[in-house]
């Protein structure tokens, strides 16, 4: 077991040198909710045509900005995992004794960091713009939590995709093709009960949509989570397990 | 010694047999079987798309044989590949350090992956670094290292656990003679101080020559002869070299043909 936890932490130590080493895309990576928040989020704001219950626009979609964010930084890491493959890494991980579980966990504990520096990221943004923010352990715990788990999710989630198309081209295509759905199909950016049944559906399977749920139940003051963050956490977490499972089989066929 | 250790030291290092491996309708490896003993340097030869590179992916657990098994380091590469990876290194044809890491954060991963910590860790790294000759260069990014400092950093990678068998496909492909040379020179001392077997992959008759003890030439997935370097030499004329030997057992007469190469291609091409 603590040889198991040895293994994962010496993949997650890996990939956070690497990350520190070259902090770059860190900062690229703000670009994106900073004209999510600060320009369509302003202007929506003053739309009042979305009913948000209690709380204003901004506050609303600050959560469903973060998840994206965490979204479009973890869906990338199979391009990551591709280029180790073809570079033979993957080979020699593999050949090491290591447990193949404990290889991915490593990278997803890896995107998890990745993940919080996102948050930390959008909760400067958002407290320029005075999103009233929830201050407290309880809520800073509980958002570190489910970011990990989120990046988590969708990180293996990469990665399975990755297994299956094995090239690069091939998953910068896919890549785009699936972000914007994930991101359209849920609750980020508008309400569940705005949502036309068929994409109120959809939104149901989607994960993400639990990923914003818990996030806008425990950032926001006055936020509320429509299925309640235990729920989410649960359904994130099978989700986890099940894409873990998956990329454990899928992994070694990288190579084959 | 132990009689126990003793014992294991009679048993072969690799039993393969009947190894095979079909992708669709190509037999990639076809029946391969054959014995090495522990602390030979085991050369196979063969040319491109011969089969060479799948049978140490077979042999390295990376792929599951279609039919046939091996036994490497004692155990069996289907029902214990566990045990296996733990007895094994692997230096892939490829560039398998990390080039955005230092070489000792390289072998830092590598020593924590088989389970090496504390004292016995850093102790396994700098003799490693030392063993190579990399330790002035330790601290600096792989990118920035040579292409021999590579190979040989990454042979320190797969010694650190003192490994029972050394597998290498292409170990010198790409490198200038000294580097050739030099790593030349570390596998035999690392079969001679530590006894550890090793299988190399290769198409350069020199290598072979010098490095080898046992040869097998593969042709179309077959093992087409096997020996000494020279009973291999002697059995085709009195005056021949490796490469005539090479030439003789893989038909390089009919490589130019157009099905045999797109064959291999597709082949490499599936193997990715």
């Amino acid at each position: 077991m603590i040889q198991y936890l040895r293994q994962c932490l010496a993949i997650a130590d890996v990939e956070l040198r690497k990350l520190l080493r070259d902090p770059t895309e860190l900062f690229t990576r703000a670009i994106q909710p900073i004209l999510w928040l600060a320009v369509f989020g302003q202007v929506l704001s003053n739309a009042r045509g979305i009913d948000t219950g209690k709380v204003g626009y901004l506050a609303f979609m600050t959560p469903g900005i973060l998840a994206q964010s965490v979204l479009f930084a973890a869906i990338f890491y199979g391009i990551a995992v591709i280029w180790e493959r073809d570079l033979g890494i993957v080979h020699k991980l593999l050949v090491s004794p290591a447990h193949r579980s404990a290889l991915i966990i490593g990278k997803a504990i890896s995107a998890s960091f990745r993940g919080l520096v996102q948050a930390a990221v959008i909760y400067v943004i958002a407290l320029a713009l005075g999103v009233p923010i929830r201050a407290g352990l309880a809520s800073a715990g509980g958002v570190v939590l489910v970011v990990a788990l989120g990046s988590a999710v969708f990180s293996t989630f990469s990665l399975v995709i990755a297994c299956a198309v094995k090239t690069r081209e091939r998953f910068m295509g896919i890549g785009q093709v699936l972000t914007m759905p994930l991101f359209f199909a849920s609750n980020a950016i508008y309400p569940l009960q705005m949502m036309p049944g068929w994409l109120r559906s959809i939104a149901g399977a989607n994960p993400l949509t639990y990923f914003v749920d818990a996030l806008r139940g425990l950032m926001i003051q006055g936020g509320q989570s429509v299925y309640g963050v235990g729920w989410d956490c649960g359904v994130l977490l099978l989700v986890f397990l099940g894409l873990l499972a998956v990329a454990t089989w899928a992994y070694p066929h990288l190579v084959q | 010694m132990s009689p126990q250790h003793q014992a294991e030291q009679d048993e072969a290092a690799l039993d393969i047999r009947a190894l095979t491996l079909r992708f669709g309708d190509v037999t990639a490896v076809d029946q391969i079987t054959c014995r090495v003993p522990a602390g030979e340097i085991f050369g196979l030869l063969g040319a491109n798309g011969a089969g060479k590179s799948t049978t140490i992916k077979m042999l390295t657990t990376l792929l599951p044989p279609t039919s046939g098994t091996a036994l490497v380091a004692g155990f069996d590469i289907r029902t214990a590949p566990r045990q296996v990876r733990r007895r094994i290194g692997y230096v892939p044809q490829m560039v398998s350090a990390d080039g955005a890491l230092t070489g000792y954060e390289n072998l830092l991963l590598a020593a924590r992956l088989h389970g090496l910590t504390g004292r016995a860790q850093s102790a396994r790294i700098a003799d490693a670094l030392e063993f190579m000759e990399l330790a002035p260069a330790a601290r600096r990014l792989v990118r920035t290292y040579s292409g021999g400092m590579i190979r040989r950093l990454e042979l320190a990678q797969e010694m650190l656990h003192r490994p029972e068998v050394l597998f290498l496909d292409e170990p010198t492909i790409g490198l200038d003679p000294v580097a050739r040379h030099m790593v030349w020179e570390r596998l035999a001392r690392l079969n001679r101080d530590y006894h550890m077997t090793i299988l190399l992959t290769t198409h350069d008759m020199e290598e072979a020559d010098q490095l080898c003890s046992d040869i097998a030439i593969l042709h179309a997935g077959r093992i087409a002869a096997r020996g000494l370097p020279q009973e291999l030499k002697a059995s085709v004329s009195p005056q021949a070299t490796l490469d005539d030997v090479f030439a003789h057992y893989s038909s390089i007469s009919d490589r130019g043909r157009l099905r045999d190469t797109a064959a291999s291609r597709d082949v490499a091409q599936r193997l990715g």
